[in-house]
């Protein structure tokens, strides 16, 4: 063992501002996190779940239903809507989203390893902050592209001139944005809730399974309960509505303008209670 | 500097787990040098420990590391470096990407955590097992690349529950050595070890501790004269155990002198071993007998820690 090394003391730079030395920590939980997120063996399941819409647009791809709708160009952007709302929004973003960001914290506790980042010397809300932008990252590059590739899918297989004329000069291009763009936004609001929720209960699958209920049942809801959920938010925004059944509680869509900023701010709430929460979060593997 | 920047301290300090006690009223003060914690499994060392780096919350009471509130991680572990118990490591990282890493979430530029990875590594001797993936190590070297993990950032606190445990001999010398180093170079060591003579042996002070109370702390000798209720067993080799044995019997803080079993020797128990010593120096000054050497037998660790806490302790 050596004992003869220069040891010159150093200490992170002194000089530099708070927010310079924060930039630089929740850069270097971000890079460790991307990393398990993607190539973990956590990540499998994400892939999965990512390319779940994958394999029945694959299917369609090669074999056109019978069915006057499948032969309409027109009825497409129907199809794609129903399939967004019931398959990729419902189902993808929100398991993909529990699963990346419950693990955050909850898959280190399992793993033993998060007291690492406890030992360092980093300020836990920006402990939180890292691990919830790479979460974000990782979830939006996966479903984002799940969402735009699903679409592509859709369209290019059986009219391909059209949609590229769709998506290039006409209306496909906006909305295929639009589409995105809700996509992010709901990993942005269910990431917020999965990752606070993973710090609070043992086996989040539950509280999930009940949101996820509360967020299907949304349609029966009166329309002031509607607006305490991120699907409604979500639905307001979608190019191309789609009808919710004949039982279903009509309520007026929440404007762009009031629906985006909500969201953000009810995830800013709950990301201040998540680092709140692990501001005073002690680890005892034992019993977690 | 106040005196309470330098300090760690303990102040009235409770931990239960529910209705169960971890520690309990716990008031400590520990200064620069080695520290070793000693006391059965379950005794709550590795409590204290994680108290004393905010893993867990005091119930009670509050404690500061050289005057840093323990629930103040961003400065605390600018201080303070723990190498835990827990035997896991992040996934699929070498050794060498582990230290950077946390290095990295330290706030160090990537030069710089570089060069203090490099450091650690030569000062726990893992530079050749360095790229090799952790998940391949063996339990010393994950034992050794913890170690490194916690003195990486060059703490002046270093806190290291049981951190020769799954050392081979020559490892767990050469880690004590380097304990000694660190303690000479001005840093706290606050060690949990339940090997009673590797405590004997680079111990400063012990703290014991059972069922949750400190039971005793100190300097192991200066702990060992408190305990008048066993008196000090000293063994004397000389030429005429039982002409001395007859001198001391004189004496009222000698409760018992016992001839060795090759009568080449006298087992004392005195409830002063101070002025034992003066008897035997005047004895030897006045020519009456030849002492080939004399030795407490129960001047340990292992007999603090028989006598207080009731076993034998752990041995290597």
């Amino acid at each position: 063992m050596s004992s003869a090394v220069e040891v010159v003391s150093t200490k992170p730079e002194q000089q530099s501002s708070q927010w310079a030395l924060w930039l630089r920590q929740v850069s270097a939980i971000f890079r460790l996190e991307i990393q398990k997120n993607f190539l973990g063996r956590r990540a499998i399941l994400i892939y999965l779940i990512a390319l779940l819409p994958l394999f029945p647009l694959l299917v369609l791809a090669v074999v056109r239903p019978p069915g006057n709708e499948w032969k309409d160009f027109n009825t497409y952007g129907m199809i794609y809507a129903i399939l967004y709302n019931g398959l990729i929004l419902r189902t993808v973003v929100f398991f993909g989203s529990a699963w990346i960001f419950m693990n955050l914290f909850r898959g280190e506790l399992v793993d033993r390893s998060l007291h690492y980042y406890f030992l360092s010397a980093v300020r836990r809300e920006v402990l939180v902050v890292g691990k919830y932008v790479s979460g974000l990252v990782t979830s939006i590059v996966l479903f984002t592209s799940t969402t735009v590739i699903s679409m592509l899918l859709l369209y290019l297989p059986h009219f391909y001139s059209q949609s590229s004329r769709y998506f290039t000069e006409g209306r496909g291009l906006s909305q295929i944005l639009t589409y995105a763009g809700i996509t992010m936004l709901a990993c942005v609001g269910y990431g917020a809730f999965f990752l606070f929720v993973g710090l609070f209960i043992r086996n989040p699958i539950i509280p999930a399974v009940l949101l996820y209920g509360w967020e299907w049942l949304n349609f029966l809801l009166p329309p002031l309960l509607k607006k305490i959920s991120v699907i409604h938010y979500l639905n307001s925004l979608v190019p191309v509505p789609i009808s919710e059944g004949p039982f279903a509680v009509v309520a007026d869509p929440t404007p762009a303008w009031i629906a985006i900023p909500s969201m953000l701010l009810v995830t800013v709430v709950v990301l201040v209670l998540a680092a709140y929460r692990i501001r005073h979060m002690e680890i005892r593997y034992g019993s977690d | 500097m106040s005196s309470a920047d330098q300090l760690i301290i303990f102040d009235n300090v409770s931990k239960f787990y529910g209705e169960i006690l971890g520690v309990n009223r716990v008031n400590l003060q520990i200064a620069p040098g080695i520290t070793s914690l000693v006391g059965p499994n379950g005794a709550g060392k590795s409590t204290l420990m994680n108290l004393m780096t905010g893993l867990l919350r005091p119930t009670r009471g509050a404690i500061t590391i050289l005057g840093i509130p323990t629930d103040q991680p961003e400065r605390l572990f600018r201080k303070v470096g723990y190498c835990t118990q827990f035997d896991s490591f992040p996934r699929g990282m070498t050794g060498r990407e582990f230290l950077n890493a946390f290095l990295l979430v330290h706030g160090y530029d990537r030069k710089r955590a570089n060069e203090l990875s490099q450091v650690a590594l030569e000062r726990v001797n893992l530079v050749e097992a360095a790229d090799r993936k952790v998940a391949g190590y063996s339990k010393g070297m994950r034992q050794r690349i913890r170690l490194a993990q916690s003195i990486a950032h060059e703490p002046s606190v270093l806190i290291l529950d049981e951190p020769l445990n799954g050392l081979d001999p020559m490892v767990r010398a050469e880690t004590m050595a380097l304990f000694r180093k660190l303690a000479s170079e001005g840093l706290h060591l606050i060690i949990s070890s339940h090997i009673l003579h590797e405590v004997d042996m680079m111990s400063d002070r012990v703290v014991l501790i059972n069922n949750g109370y400190i039971v005793a702390e100190g300097n192991i000798h200066g702990v060992r004269d408190e305990m008048e209720e066993h008196p000090m067993q000293i063994l004397i080799r000389c030429d005429q155990p039982a002409k001395l044995a007859s001198y001391v019997f004189a004496q009222n803080h000698v409760v018992e002198a016992r001839l060795h079993d090759d009568r080449g020797g006298l087992f004392v128990k005195t409830r002063d071993a101070d002025r034992f010593y003066l008897l035997l120096n005047r004895a030897i000054a006045e020519g009456e007998l030849n002492v080939e050497s004399v030795a407490p037998v129960d001047d340990d660790m292992s007999a603090v820690y028989q006598y207080l806490i009731g076993t034998t302790g752990g041995s290597a």
